[in-house]
């Protein structure tokens, strides 16, 4: 009994050391946890934080103010008016009753809509966008716990119908969809800011937390070379010859000849870029498919192709002139007509012009002479100046879509294709196309690049990028071009582009008058290309009257408008100095 | 002279107040916290839950210090009778599934998970057990026969645990509350530091074979350890607990977000008033509460080690050590799993973590050391 009493004793004060090395040994691993929850909470501190913070942060996109179109008289084309977009955060409002009666009441929405909207089980609904605004303000003013006006801008064109298919117009994403607005997407398009609010884990957001803003950077301003007043005056008379004739569209084009910058391009009718997608008169009665709007928004100047008829015999002329094949005072004798390989081709004057020198034949615009002259030229020869004088290519223009010329291979060239070809048939280019070729011909051989674009200007950091273009010089010689601007200038003063003449100014020009496809259906595209000063040519103006009603010579309806548009804008570019 | 002793022993005098207090102050604390980490996403529902275990358990803390320690001796083989009989029930229609785990016992008036029983059952069990083999003679516990008594039974109630009701972590604590016992009780310690290598050897070799072995088959739990060595690679499953409970302790700081401000609980850490509890601590009180809440745990096991090696008897010391043991592991298990220091096991921290059953257990057993405390020399 005793041995196990002392046993016992001995097991006991042995115990009692165990007990505490128990102890020790749980002290010692939970201070270790203490310096592991350390280096938890202050070395990885920052990472873990940072990583709860994104998962607890949701972000909502502050959009940028786009950039501005401004046209070369300081004039904005496309802005942006702010607008906002009110919401409500269920979890936040105190007052439903209220909140629901004053939306209504400002909004003008139906009480049962926006309470719906109010009561729905979601963090955040819209009750409306693209509120004006002083409505916006209105409503922020109020202070209604629970409800948002997050400001917005929507692009705004002050004057509606105005160059609409040139300028473009954005979507709901603030996108450019057509025209400059997608050229210059990544000038125009600013940098969306971030608003970010402290949610829980459905997404709902937590009241009285604080929000963190990264503000937006605004996009920059296009300037162009568009002139305000020229394009308004372009369209006018587009418009007038648009209804006098009951044409299917009318196209004018106003080049700087030298530099390539157009000054206006209008393409009648037009439609209202507020309104984009509400289908205009000439659609009446019509459902607004995607169809339709993609031909109510097409720019006929470079988007679609024609026969570019005797215009065309500039190029001709050029062509042989350069090639020597023949010379101004080449004597030619038209009887009406003339046959080649057994195929008649007839003249425009059933009666001939007798006989002609070239110039005469130019003034005339004499289909036999040219069919002769190009013939003269050669197939090869004929289709390296077609190829030289840039127009395989597209004239690369900082506008969306432009369409390519359609043309023979050279393989597929005869005597008969290459006698239409010279007269301006068989094939077809964009009137841009001709416009820049022809503007290359006669500025004394620099192919230049049409375009509108000048410059991207920051507000902040000044001008971005001045855009510079490509021009291929030398596509003809100075003695050429001497000598087209002399006959082009002769069938205005005493040919048949008489009606392009403006008193007080020197003017060149060619008319044409083109049956279009297929043929044989009385329609007509008149066209008048008309350029000054004839001597020193520095603009360029190509007026086009598709399908018009009753009169359809170039010479009778083209040309006018170019008069009269010349009789505007020559003295007002004198006026401002325009080189 | 007997009768002296024993007139002392009742004296109430001599129990101890502060490990009274640090756990009266931890059920509160605990009750705080769980309001604050679940009143987000189901308002006072836990509170009020937990509030009723803990009214419950305050019920059963003041039974067992009244209660004379020494006649739990009596109930040494019906604890491990009605444990094993407990647990078998699981496997009967009266068990039932909660949160996807087969742990309950539903008996209509009351339900409780027969695992907590069982760790109390078996702190009576070996404390009993032990001193009765003490006193048969001379080093009868390190006969085979001895050990066998000793070490068969809690090893069976770990089996079942882990069998019936996967419930590794109980396994755990019941196994590691044997073994600590089993160590006081006797003289050798080569036994121990050799177990204790091997296991540990044993996990360093599970590791490296698991880190070295990308994918392929892996089960359920190397699938575990693999998401606790890089939880942000398993973020969406198996780690994405531990990682939303990292993410709030490290967006803790120094100082903490302040009582009630944590975001982590705002749905993004699973059920944070139960296992992960202590990383909403960290996050809302900081490097500070989180320290203050291990030293109050500190005290609680210094205070059980004092009255262990006070009191008068075997018996008594050996049912202190036991719950002793209990805390100690539960606390640095839990801590060490919310930390990601160990893999992810689902332990609760003592008095702080939601649960009815282990908050009622756990106040009994302070009440057993309390009551030891009374008699204490």
């Amino acid at each position: 009994m005793t041995t196990v009493n002392s046993t016992a004793r001995r097991n006991m004060t042995l115990q009692k050391r165990k007990t505490f090395i128990i102890c020790m040994l749980s002290v010692i691993v939970l201070l270790a946890l203490c310096v592991r929850v350390g280096y938890l909470m202050i070395v990885c501190s920052e990472r873990y934080s940072e990583q709860a913070q994104q998962l607890h942060e949701r972000e909502r996109d502050i959009k940028a103010a786009r950039g501005r179109i401004i046209d070369s008289t300081g004039t904005v084309l496309a802005d942006n008016r702010t607008v906002c977009t009110i919401s409500v955060i269920r979890s936040q409002i105190e007052d439903p009753e209220g909140v629901i009666e004053a939306l209504s009441s400002e909004l003008g929405l139906s009480r049962e809509y926006v309470k719906k909207q109010v009561e729905k089980r979601s963090s955040r609904e819209r009750i409306k966008s693209n509120v004006d605004k002083e409505t916006g303000d209105k409503i922020r003013n109020l202070d209604l716990a629970g409800v948002k006006v997050d400001e917005d801008y929507k692009r705004y064109y002050p004057y509606g119908e105005l160059a609409s298919k040139v300028l473009g117009f954005t979507g709901g994403d603030n996108q450019g969809i057509i025209g400059l607005e997608v050229s210059y997407e990544e000038y125009l398009t600013g940098t969306k800011g971030k608003i970010l609010t402290l949610t829980d884990a459905k997404g709902i957001e937590l009241d009285g937390m604080g929000e963190r803003r990264r503000e937006p950077i605004a996009g920059s301003d296009l300037h162009i070379s568009m002139d305000i007043n020229i394009q308004k005056y372009a369209t006018q008379l587009a418009r007038q010859a648009y209804e006098t004739k009951q044409a299917k569209s009318v196209s004018i084009i106003v080049m700087n000849v030298n530099n390539g910058e157009i000054l206006a391009m209008t393409n009648v009718p037009e439609f209202d870029l507020n309104e984009p997608f509400t289908l205009t008169a000439q659609f009446a009665g019509q459902e607004a498919t995607q169809d339709l709007l993609n031909q109510m928004w097409r720019n006929g100047c470079i988007n679609d192709t024609y026969e570019p008829g005797s215009t065309f015999k500039i190029i001709t002329a050029a062509a042989g002139l350069e090639s020597g094949a023949v010379r101004l005072n080449d004597n030619f004798s038209c009887p009406g007509f003339i046959v080649v390989d057994d195929r008649r081709i007839r003249c425009h004057k059933i009666a001939g012009h007798g006989a002609e020198d070239f110039t005469h034949a130019v003034m005339n615009s004499c289909n036999p002479v040219f069919i002769t002259v190009g013939l003269r030229i050669g197939v090869d020869r004929y289709y390296d100046y077609f190829t030289k004088f840039g127009l395989r290519q597209k004239t690369g223009i900082d506008l969306p879509g432009e369409a390519s010329t359609i043309m023979h291979q050279p393989d597929k060239i005869g005597e008969v294709e290459l006698a239409t070809i010279s007269f301006g048939q068989s094939f077809q280019i964009t009137p841009l196309r001709l416009m820049s070729t022809v503007a290359g011909l006669i500025n004394g051989g620099n192919l230049v690049t049409p375009h509108f674009g000048v410059m991207a200007v920051n507000e902040e950091k000044g001008i971005i990028e001045e855009f510079t273009y490509p021009v291929t010089d030398g596509i003809v010689s100075s003695d050429t071009t001497d000598k087209l601007r002399y006959v082009l200038e002769q069938v205005v003063e005493n040919g048949g582009g008489k009606n392009g003449y403006v008193e007080g100014f020197r003017v060149g020009g060619k008319t044409a008058t083109s049956q279009t496809l297929p043929r044989g259906t009385g329609r007509y595209i008149a066209s008048f290309l008309g350029f000054a000063p004839a001597n020193d040519p520095q603009i360029m103006a190509l007026a086009i009257i598709d399908t018009p009603q009753g009169t359809y010579y170039g010479g009778q309806i083209a040309a006018p408008v170019v008069r009269q548009l010349f009789e505007n804008i020559l003295p007002y570019l004198e006026e401002i100095g325009y080189q | 002279m007997a009768k002296k002793q024993v007139q002392i022993r009742h004296s109430r005098h001599n129990m101890d107040y502060v490990l009274l207090t640090v756990v009266l102050f931890l059920v509160v604390f605990g009750l705080l916290m769980i309001y604050s980490t679940s009143s987000y996403e189901s308002g006072d529902y836990y509170l009020k839950k937990q509030l009723q275990s803990t009214i419950i358990g305050v019920v059963g803390l003041v039974i067992m210090i009244k209660f004379p320690y020494k006649h739990l001796q009596k109930f040494d083989f019906l604890a491990i009778f009605v444990s094993i009989v407990l647990l078998l029930l699981v496997m009967t229609p009266l068990g039932v599934e909660r949160n996807h785990a087969r742990r309950w016992l539903d008996f209509k008036i009351i339900s409780f998970q027969p695992a907590e029983v069982a760790k109390i059952g078996v702190i009576i069990y070996l404390a009993s057990i032990i001193e009765k083999l003490e006193a048969v003679g001379k080093n009868a516990i390190r006969t085979p026969k001895g050990l066998s008594i000793i070490m068969i039974p809690p090893t069976i109630i770990a089996a079942l645990i882990y069998g019936i009701t996967k419930n590794l972590s109980s396994a755990i604590i019941v196994m590691g509350i044997a073994v600590a016992m089993l160590f006081v009780a006797v003289p050798d310690y080569k036994w121990f530091v050799g177990i204790g290598a091997t296991v540990v050897a044993a996990a360093a070799a599970i590791v490296l074979y698991v880190a070295n072995s990308d994918g392929g088959e892996s089960g359920f739990r190397l699938a575990r350890v693999r998401a606790w060595l890089d939880p942000e690679s398993y973020s969406t499953d198996k780690a994405f607990q531990t990682l939303q409970a990292l993410y709030a302790i490290g967006s803790g700081g120094i100082w903490g977000k302040g009582l009630g401000q944590s975001m982590q609980k705002r749905g993004f850490l699973p059920e944070a008033q139960n296992d992960m509890i202590f990383s909403i601590i960290c996050e809302e009180l900081g490097l500070f509460g989180a320290m203050a809440v291990i030293l109050l745990f500190i005290i609680l096991i210094w205070s059980c080690m004092v009255v262990a090696n006070k009191a008068v008897d075997r018996f008594g010391s050996l049912l202190v050590v036991g719950v002793m043991a209990h805390y100690a592991i539960q606390v640095i298990l839990n801590i060490a799993v919310v930390t990601n220091t160990i893999p992810n096991t689902g332990i609760t921290l003592p008095f702080i973590s939601y649960g009815g059953t282990a908050t009622l257990f756990l106040l009994a057993e302070i009440g057993i050391v309390l009551n030891v405390s009374k008699s204490c020399k």
